[in-house]
């Protein structure tokens, strides 16, 4: 589908910052910062819709309605340490996270904004590489930053660079998912490996230095989930595994719907690196956070045909049925360990911390 | 996973369940009640829980986790210690990661944090002493925590600092000892344990010696076990052993890692460095005679308590708790009063709630299923 965007503008020459460092100057509101936006944001993300530099963008209504029934509206503020790990870096994960927020929703995302609050003396260039990491990610889920925002705090008042991204998208007509809709009979799958984000960015905060970095598994997942709806678009829940990973979605599901959901300790799709990993520092797989990574729940009798479905798209090679949703225990999840006993699978309290030995 | 997997193989645990089964018949007491066993250390408590053991296990078999989590075991008196240490502008107070939220009597290493206090996580010592030679104009204090398992790497830290004339590195010394406590839990007058699960990784280092004494004079069996679940299950068969054949005896189910005599260097670090202490205060046991250490004088500049000016004050544990009891057997994680209601993970009470190595914690995130079925008592449905 092509966005709906308004026609271009002649193009203009952009400004560039020439000193190395963002100052307090480029969040003033005078010509600094309009020289940083031109150079960082507008450089990197360059479409029709941005281009006037109105305090809003605007869309045409109609355009919109030929693509569903519904709008659907998301935003998620991104604020991880460190900003560039194996896998991906803030960029790119301030992308996927709201594209992925939008599609597990059914909805295909169209646009999305992008809120930088960027502490002083944060290198110009690095923020450069982050606003062209952000354009990639935006491309290969096809939806376009079209408003944006731009705030320069003292040094110490934000940790080095946070971003806000709002997303908007349609929900074509008949597609239903949520939560509640879990029902008995229903089987859980996930597209792919478990707790590859949790892992890399904890590695990547140097504690262990592993020999091979794990990577993060930070990805759009729209079009997985449009294949996913073609091939069946009975689906009841979808949602990503990202904070408190896949043991809190399936929580979730669990008490919105009333039922009961077990899961196969031995069906957990996970890479041996993310096991050790987890031997190593006491640490649960289920909890850690994943950035490319759906749970759904769907009618026993379609999860072959929206198996083949994921496992013929990149983003779903490994995906797997984990699960079954059960009438009871009502709003627990249960887990079948490998020995043949059962556990719950809780919401965590707080943090995982890593066990003293 | 190479290593792991091997000691998770259901083919092999179904093995042990039947043979389990069969020797629990062969056993006289186990007609009468239950037999009472306890797991020592936190970690086998872990294990239990996570794998769904103890429902698999015959009814005739009741275990009791004792008090080998040394998080839980940490009295509010000395996280407030911690918290002084922390609070001072100078210090960086360095801690495993699993103490941070510990409740003291007024907060958590965690909310002292989010008040300002300079608290990193490590995961190691010497991470710690990393820290202090990377910050030379900073005091970083090092919260040793653990049982014999975790003591050498703390003494060895110590020794390095020395070596490497480090001043700005010092040690707040919360090391227990294991065997006083066992002692502590057989003297108790209600008493209810037939037999032991001996720590794993503590007799790594001090070795099996020190356990005779249980067998000897307390007529109790003792399995050293290790930490998967197989090792869990042959240890208990292997204890169930000694029973059917009238035998009592230490014995080591962990001996790909726990050699009989221990480990001599780690000892003499230890010993280097640690001197035991008259006595220790443990939350829900109360005071336990020589069940600590402290730092030599000769280490006094590494001292944390030496070194600063903390309060050392001893708070009474909460009045509606029952660790104590919990800890000894004499009742169940879920017959104490506030379990689940006063007392969570979110707000622990006790010092059973606090560690997902502590039994209530345990019970609570992964046992509640089995509540039902385990809170009908054995003996009841052994007359069925």
């Amino acid at each position: 589908m092509n966005l709906p965007l308004p026609k271009s503008a002649a193009p203009r020459r952009r400004a560039r910052v020439s000193l190395p460092k963002v100052t307090l100057a480029h969040g003033s509101g005078g010509k600094a910062m309009r020289d940083l936006i031109d150079d960082v944001f507008l450089g990197a993300f360059d479409n029709p819709a941005l281009a006037p530099l109105e305090d809003q963008a605007r869309f045409d209504l109609a355009a919109l309605q030929a693509e569903g029934d519904r709008l659907a509206f998301t935003t998620d503020s991104y604020v991880v340490d460190p900003l560039v790990f194996p896998g991906g870096d803030i960029g790119k994960l301030a992308v996927c996270g709201t594209v992925n927020d939008l599609a597990v929703g059914g909805a295909r995302p169209l646009y999305l904004s992008c809120g930088a609050i960027i502490e002083e003396g944060f290198p110009v260039e690095d923020l450069r590489r982050i606003a062209a990491s952000m354009r990639a990610a935006a491309e290969a889920a096809g939806v376009a930053i079209v408003t944006g925002d731009t705030k320069v705090v003292h040094r110490g008042a934000a940790d080095k660079l946070f971003i806000n991204t709002a997303g908007v998208g349609v929900i074509p007509s008949g597609v239903e998912i949520a939560a509640r809709r879990a029902a008995p009979g229903d089987l859980v799958l996930v597209n792919g490996l478990l707790g590859d984000h949790g892992a890399a960015i904890l590695d990547a905060r140097g504690d262990l230095a592993l020999e091979s970095p794990i990577e993060s598994d930070c990805a759009p997942l729209n079009g997985l989930v449009d294949t996913i709806l073609a091939a069946c678009p009975e689906v009841h829940c979808l949602r990503d595994a990202t904070r408190g990973g896949v043991a809190t979605v399936l929580n979730e599901f669990a008490q919105a719907a009333g039922v009961g959901i077990e899961i196969e300790e031995s069906a957990l799709p996970l890479r041996e690196a993310v096991k050790g990993f987890c031997e190593i520092l006491g640490l649960d797989p289920l909890y850690l956070a994943n950035e490319g990574k759906l749970v759904l729940v769907l009618p026993a009798e379609r999860a072959e045909a929206a198996l083949a479905a994921m496992r013929a798209h990149p983003a779903g090679e490994r995906a797997a049925v984990i699960g079954r949703v059960l009438p009871a225990p009502e709003g627990t999840v249960v887990m079948k360990t490998l020995f043949g006993g059962t556990r719950v699978v809780d919401m965590l309290v707080g943090d995982q911390l890593p066990r003293i030995c | 996973m190479k290593y792991v997997d091997e000691f998770r193989d259901p083919a092999k645990a179904k093995v042990l369940f039947r043979e389990i089964e069969d020797l629990v018949g062969r056993i006289e007491l186990c007609q009468s009640r239950p037999l009472r066993i306890m797991e020592v250390c936190g970690g086998h408590t872990h294990s239990i829980f996570r794998y769904g053991l103890e429902a698999m296990l015959p009814r005739q078999i009741e275990l009791i986790h004792g008090p080998g989590c040394p998080v839980c075991v940490l009295p509010m008196g000395r996280v407030d210690d911690c918290i002084a240490l922390a609070e001072q502008p100078k210090v960086i107070f360095t801690t495993f990661g699993d103490a941070m939220r510990v409740p003291g009597s007024k907060k958590s290493l965690m909310q002292a944090k989010a008040e300002g206090a300079d608290v990193r996580m490590v995961y190691s010592p010497l991470d710690a002493l990393k820290l202090a030679r990377d910050n030379p104009d900073r005091e970083v204090v090092f919260f040793g925590l653990g049982f014999e398992t975790t003591m050498p790497s703390t003494a060895l830290t110590l020794l390095q600092a020395e070596a490497e004339g480090i001043e700005n590195f010092s040690l707040f010394c919360n090391h227990i000892t294991i065997i006083p406590t066992i002692k502590a839990i057989l003297d108790s007058p209600d008493l209810r344990i037939d037999g032991f699960l001996g720590p794993g990784h503590v007799s790594m280092v001090i070795g099996n010696r020190p356990y005779a004494f249980i067998a000897e004079r307390y007529r109790r069996p003792v399995v050293i076990a290790g930490f998967e679940p197989l090792d869990i299950l042959q240890s208990i068969w292997m204890l169930l052993k000694q029973f059917a054949e009238g035998r009592c005896e230490i014995e080591n189910q962990y001996d790909r890692i726990v050699p009989g005599e221990g480990n001599a260097q780690a000892l003499e670090a230890v010993g280097k460095v640690f001197e035991l202490r008259a006595y220790f205060e443990w939350r829900g046991l109360g005071s336990i005679d020589h069940s600590g250490v402290r730092i030599r004088e000769a280490y006094a500049r590494f001292d944390a308590e030496r070194r600063f000016a903390l309060p050392l004050v001893k708070i009474a544990d909460p009045k509606s708790c029952q660790c104590g009891e919990v800890l000894k057997g004499v009742i169940k994680p879920w017959q104490c009063k506030v379990f689940g209601k006063a007392c969570t993970p979110e707000t622990p009470l006790g010092a059973l709630m606090v560690s997902s190595e502590g039994a209530c914690a345990a019970y609570y995130n992964y046992g509640r299923l089995d509540l039902a079925k385990l809170a009908a008592p054995a003996e009841e449905a052994l007359s069925r």
